[in-house]
C-alpha cells in the first residue's frame, strides 16, 4: 500500500477505471497537458492518450451537452468541471438533462455519467470558488451526491461512481486535496455508494457531518472527550441518498444528534437529514436536534472566511447545548 | 493615425463584404422551374416523389394532429406546416445510422428516421412510452430547453468520430434558438473537435411572437457560424432541393472528417407556435402569411413533379388517403397504451437497486395503485 494524498488517490481511481474501461473518458478545462489546475488528472493523457483524456473549450454548458451526447454514444463520461462554483453556467445538462435521460425515456436510455468538481472553503480563492452548492444538486432527483473525506474513501467512491449507470455528482473538497496523507491500495476497490461510515464510535452523542466537516468533527469529538463525552462521528459520505439505516440506528444508540455542514444553514444537506431523524427516530431522542452550519450569507470575502466556516469549536458548543438538555 | 488604420483594415467594410456573401441558396423557385441547373441533385424519379410523398404524409400528419388536439385527443403540439421542405428535405439527405436531436417541433424528421408514429403521438399524450426510442432508432425524444441539443449534438459527433462510424449528428434548431449560449457553445465545440455534426437552423421568421430582427444583429443566421469555424450556408428553406442539397453536402464534408456544418433554412410556420394558446394575429400580418404561403415547398415541387410526368391529383389523392390511414391506425395503437403509474415512474429514476425514499415512495404508490 501507497501513502496517498487526496488529490493522489483520486487520479489513481481514474487511472484505474481508464485502464478497465475503454468507454471512461476523462475530459474538461485544461484536463490534458496541464494534468488539472489541482493535477487530478495528472499524467493521464500521456498514459491514456489524447483520445481518452482530453481538454475541452471553455464552456461548462459544453461540457455537459458534450457529456450527454458522449454518454449517448456508449461512453461512461468522466468530465471535470474546474470548480464547483460555475456549476451554474451547466445546470441544465445536470439537473434538467443528465437526471431525467432514464426517467424521460422510459428506462430506454441511461446516462452512466460522474461530474467531478472541486469545491470548498478555507483555501482564499477568489469568489465562486469555494461555495458549497452540493444542495442544489442533491435536491434534484435522479442525480445522485457523494463527498469523500478521505483519500481512502475518494478512492473507492469515485470508482464505484464511474460503474454507477446513473449520473453521480461527485465533490472533492479543495482543503482536504493535500491535507494529510493515509494509506491507500494501488489496486482497484470499491466503496458503495449510499452507504455512511462510522468515522468514530460513541454513545453519548452523534455528529453527522460530511467533506472537510467531518474532520471538524472528529476533532470536536476529541475534545468532548476530554470532558467525559462519548461522541459518534458519522461520515454520510454519500449526500444523496443519505444512507438512513446507518443514521437512525446511531441516532436509537446515542440518543442525541448535531447535523454539521459547511453550507449555509438554508443550503445544505442538514436540514433534510434532521427532518429525516425527527420522522424516524423521534422517541429516540432525548434533545433536540441541532444543527452547526455557517450562516445564511452568500459566501463570504477571504479574509472573513475563517470566521465564517464552521469550526470544532461551534461544533463542540453547539454539542453541549445537546449533551446538557 | 486613424485614418491610415483603417485604410489597412476596416471592420465595417468587412462586416458587410462578409455579410452579402450569403446570398440565399436556391435550386427550385417558386414556380417549380430548376433556376441553379449545375446545383440540381438529379434525383431520380422514384426519389423524388418519394420525396414528394413524405412531405405532402407530413402536411396531413400537421392538419390531423390539429385536429386531434382540438379535439382532446392529442396534448402538447407543435404545428409544421410550411417548414416541410427545412424538416423532410434535409432528413432525406440522411442515412440510417445518422443521430437525429430534434427540437420539439421536429417530431416528423424523428418519425421518419424510424420513431413509430403512435410514440409520437404518446410522447404529444404526454406518455413515457412515447419517448422509449426502440433499439436501432438513432434518435431522441424532442428536446425542450431551446439549444440544449446543440451541445448534446456536439457530445454525439465527437462519440461517433471517437468510435471511428461514417455517421452525423444532425441536429435543429429555429431562429430564437441562435440566440441561446448553447447554441454557440455548440457549434464552436463541434467545430473545435473537428465533429461530424450538421447543426439546421430553421429561421421560421418568429420564435413564438419575437419577429426574427429583434433577436439578433447579424443580418444572417448562418454568418454566426464562421465565427466558429463551420462552413454556413443561407438556404431557401421553402426549397426541398435545395435543402436536400445543403444538407447532402454537410454530411459528406462531415463523413469525409471535415468537420461540422451550420444550415439556415430561410422558412415559416402557417400555423401558431404550439396549440397551447399561441394566436398568431398578435404578431403577423395576413400579408405576410399569404406571401409566405406563395413559396409553399409543396406547391412548386408539386409544380416541378407535374411537369416531369411524375405526379398528379390522383396520386395526391392516394398518398392523402394513405397518411389518413397510417394515422388513425396509430393513434388507434396509442390509445391501447395502457395507463402510467407511479410505480413506474419510480422505477425508472433509477437503474438497480432504489434508494430508500423511493423503495418507500414506490410502496407507498404500489398500495394506492392496487385499490
Amino acid at each position: 500500500m501507497a501513502q496517498m494524498t487526496m488529490i493522489q488517490a483520486i487520479t489513481d481511481a481514474l487511472r484505474c477505471e481508464l485502464k478497465d474501461d475503454e468507454n471512461v473518458l476523462v475530459f474538461g478545462e485544461d484536463v490534458g497537458v496541464n494534468g488539472g489546475v489541482f493535477r487530478a488528472t495528472e499524467g493521464l493523457q500521456k498514459e491514456f492518450g489524447e483520445d481518452r483524456v482530453f481538454d475541452t473549450p471553455l464552456a461548462e454548458s459544453g461540457i455537459g451537452g458534450l457529456t450527454i451526447g458522449l454518454a449517448l454514444q456508449g461512453y461512461r463520461p468522466v468530465p471535470e468541471i474546474q470548480f464547483f462554483g460555475f456549476v451554474y453556467e451547466v445546470m441544465d445538462s445536470i439537473s434538467g438533462q443528465l437526471a431525467r435521460m432514464r426517467y424521460r425515456t422510459g428506462g430506454a436510455l441511461g446516462a452512466p455519467v460522474t461530474i467531478r468538481s472541486p469545491f470548498g472553503g478555507g483555501v482564499h480563492t477568489p469568489e465562486m470558488h469555494s461555495d458549497s452548492l452540493e444542495g442544489l444538486v442533491a435536491s434534484q432527483p435522479g442525480i445522485k451526491v457523494v463527498v469523500p473525506s478521505t483519500p481512502y474513501d475518494a478512492k473507492g467512491l469515485l470508482i464505484s461512481s464511474i460503474r454507477d449507470n446513473d449520473p453521480v455528482v461527485f465533490l472533492e473538497h479543495l482543503k482536504l486535496y493535500r491535507s494529510f496523507r493515509e494509506e491507500v491500495p494501488e489496486e482497484s476497490y470499491t466503496i458503495p455508494l449510499g452507504k455512511a461510515d462510522v468515522k468514530r464510535e460513541g454513545t453519548d452523542l452523534s455528529i453527522f457531518a460530511y467533506g472537510a466537516m467531518v474532520h471538524e468533527s472528529l476533532k470536536a469529538a476529541e475534545q468532548l472527550e476530554k470532558e467525559e463525552y462519548s461522541v459518534e462521528v458519522v461520515d454520510l459520505r454519500t449526500i444523496q441518498p443519505l444512507d438512513i439505516e446507518t443514521i437512525i440506528a446511531s441516532v436509537e444508540k446515542t440518543g442525541r444528534a448535531v447535523v454539521v455542514q459547511e453550507a449555509q444553514k438554508q443550503a445544505g444537506i442538514a436540514a433534510n437529514v434532521v427532518s429525516e431523524i425527527t420522522e424516524r427516530a423521534i422517541l429516540s431522542l432525548e434533545a433536540p436536534v441541532l444543527r452547526v452550519t455557517a450562516p445564511d450569507t452568500i459566501y463570504p470575502f477571504p479574509q472573513a472566511e475563517a470566521v465564517w466556516l464552521p469550526n470544532a469549536k461551534d461544533i463542540v458548543e453547539t454539542a453541549k447545548k445537546v449533551l446538557t438538555f | 493615425m486613424a485614418s491610415q488604420k483603417s485604410k489597412q483594415f476596416d471592420p465595417v467594410a468587412n462586416l458587410h463584404e462578409i455579410e452579402e456573401k450569403f446570398e440565399m441558396f436556391q435550386i427550385l423557385n417558386e414556380e417549380g422551374e430548376i433556376v441553379n441547373t449545375d446545383a440540381d441533385p438529379k434525383l431520380s424519379d422514384d426519389e423524388l416523389v418519394e420525396l414528394m410523398r413524405r412531405m405532402v404524409f407530413t402536411r396531413i400528419l400537421d392538419q390531423r394532429s390539429i385536429s386531434l388536439n382540438r379535439q382532446g385527443r392529442l396534448g402538447f403540439y407543435a404545428p409544421t406546416a410550411g417548414q416541410e421542405a427545412s424538416q423532410i428535405a434535409s432528413h432525406y439527405a440522411l442515412e440510417k445510422e445518422d443521430y437525429i436531436l430534434p427540437g420539439y417541433r421536429d417530431v416528423p424528421q424523428i418519425v421518419w428516421h424510424g420513431l413509430p408514429l403512435s410514440k409520437a403521438f404518446l410522447f404529444s399524450r404526454g406518455h413515457f412510452i412515447g419517448n422509449q426510442i426502440p433499439e436501432g432508432v438513432n434518435v431522441l425524444p424532442p428536446q425542450i430547453i431551446i439549444g440544449a441539443q446543440y451541445i448534446q449534438a456536439a457530445g454525439v459527433a465527437l462519440g461517433m468520430q471517437k468510435r471511428g462510424k461514417k455517421a452525423v449528428a444532425v441536429t435543429y434548431t429555429g431562429d430564437g434558438g441562435s440566440s441561446q449560449g448553447d447554441f454557440y457553445e455548440g457549434i464552436n465545440f463541434a467545430g473545435a473537435f473537428r465533429s461530424p455534426a450538421i447543426f439546421i437552423v430553421q429561421n421560421n421568421q418568429f420564435a413564438i411572437s419575437t419577429p426574427r430582427e429583434l433577436q439578433t444583429a447579424a443580418k444572417t443566421i448562418a454568418q454566426k457560424g464562421i465565427s466558429a469555424g463551420l462552413p454556413s450556408i443561407l438556404v431557401d428553406g421553402m426549397d426541398p432541393l435545395a435543402v436536400y442539397v445543403a444538407t447532402r453536402d454537410a454530411r459528406e464534408r462531415a463523413v469525409n472528417g471535415e468537420g461540422p456544418s451550420l444550415i439556415e433554412t430561410m422558412c415559416y410556420r402557417y400555423g401558431p407556435h404550439t396549440m397551447a394558446g399561441d394566436d398568431p394575429t398578435r404578431y403577423r400580418t395576413s400579408d405576410t402569411d399569404s406571401k409566405w404561403e406563395k413559396k409553399d415547398p409543396i406547391v412548386r415541387f408539386r409544380k416541378y413533379l407535374e411537369a416531369k410526368g411524375l405526379w398528379n391529383e390522383e396520386k395526391e389523392a392516394e398518398v392523402i388517403e394513405n397518411a389518413k390511414e397510417e394515422i388513425k391506425a396509430a393513434v388507434k395503437e396509442a390509445d391501447a397504451a395502457p395507463k402510467q403509474k407511479v410505480t413506474e415512474l419510480i422505477r425508472n429514476m433509477h437503474d438497480g437497486d432504489l434508494p430508500y425514499n423511493l423503495q418507500e415512495q414506490y410502496e407507498i404508490f404500489k398500495e394506492k395503485e392496487s385499490k
